[in-house]
């Protein structure tokens, strides 16, 4: 019942936002404030998510080489500022990864 | 319009979405076995693509349910992620408030990070050609079948290989979601959103709930809002 009930809340609120401008089309537009913050949703959220999946491991704050999610995310991160290509960033995440593994 | 173009246009939707499903194709995988790891039934994770169908607000839901976060946590959180595509929508409804009522709803369902860019750079390459809407079916359902392909592949690999959240597969997730961020920094303002989102997050992490998280969404936009207002004036319209 539970996932059930999850389910059906998380398809109404992925459908909602998704819906809401097509019903809406040709009869209002969103204030410019509320555009701009929408413009900030993804970074803030994926940062968020990346920053709390990185530096914590089994609850404790880990910063220095021993941290592997740490060094994948910092390689992955150079990989896309220098190449903004979504593959290869992966790639190199997953194989400093590896690497961090192996040595650590 | 004659079925042949219709089915065309489609065809070329699905084309043009190509290099853009191998790219989420990891991504659906680690989901699917991400979810069996963590404990959650085959019948909820592929369930969850088939209804939800949102990738990131997938796994960001994974692992909050498998962090004990309480379920008001979880379904604001997923609210939020997908506030992008209140953005997106908002950015093709001048092209398709012509539509029938029943073609909304649809389009909808399948809007994803991936069919809007494929979409979007259509739309700029021919404006007002019509039959944008076959072009957006045909990328939109190839992308759905993908995501429950991989999911489903995703599953079977996790239920096959117990152990294998101790891999590290979340790290693939980790990785992916930089690479997606890191090509939105474009501005100070969005630097200095994305620095003070981390610099929250790593403080706020014992909050109960993923409170912290979600004060860290929240003032990470207000910093980017008011930077933005203060280096460029001038109201943009997206």
């Amino acid at each position: 019942m539970y996932e059930v009930l999850l389910i059906a809340g998380m398809m109404a609120l992925t459908f909602g936002p998704r819906y809401l401008p097509f019903a809406l089309a040709g009869r209002i537009q969103l204030p410019p404030l509320v555009t701009q913050a929408l413009e900030f949703v993804p970074v803030a959220v994926l940062t968020a998510i990346i920053t709390q999946a990185t530096l914590y491991r089994d609850g404790i704050l880990v910063i220095n080489l021993d941290n592997h999610y740490l060094v994948a995310a910092l390689c992955a991160f150079a990989t896309s500022l220098l190449t903004r290509h979504m593959f290869l960033t992966i790639l190199v995440g997953l194989v400093t990864y590896g690497i961090s593994l192996w040595l650590g | 319009m004659n079925h042949k173009v219709r089915l065309s246009l489609a065809l070329s939707g699905a084309r043009d979405t190509i290099p853009l499903i191998i790219a989420a194709m990891p991504f659906g995988l680690v989901f699917g076995a991400l979810a069996i790891s963590s404990g959650f039934s085959a019948t909820f994770t592929m369930a969850m693509s088939v209804f939800v169908f949102a990738g990131a607000s997938q796994f960001i839901a994974i692992s909050l349910l498998a962090s004990a976060a309480a379920f008001p946590v979880v379904l604001i959180t997923v609210f939020i992620v997908n506030l992008r595509h209140l953005l997106y929508s908002a950015s093709l409804m001048n092209d398709m408030h012509a539509l029938a009522g029943w073609a909304k709803p649809i389009l909808s369902f399948w809007m994803t990070d991936e069919t809007f860019a494929v979409v979007t750079s259509r739309r700029l390459k021919y404006p007002k050609s019509p039959g944008l809407f076959w072009y957006y079916l045909g990328s939109a359902l190839f992308m759905y079948l993908s995501w429950q392909l991989f999911t489903w592949i995703g599953i079977h690999a996790g239920e096959q290989i117990p152990d294998l959240s101790k891999w590290g597969l979340d790290v693939a997730m980790v990785v992916a979601f930089v690479g997606i961020v890191t090509p939105l920094l474009k501005t100070k303002s969005h630097w200095a959103c994305a620095l003070t989102s981390a610099v929250s997050a790593g403080l706020t992490f014992h909050w109960p709930y993923q409170l912290g998280f979600l004060f860290s969404c929240a003032l990470a936009i207000i910093v980017g809002v008011t930077i933005n207002w203060k280096t460029r004036p001038e109201v943009q319209h997206v």
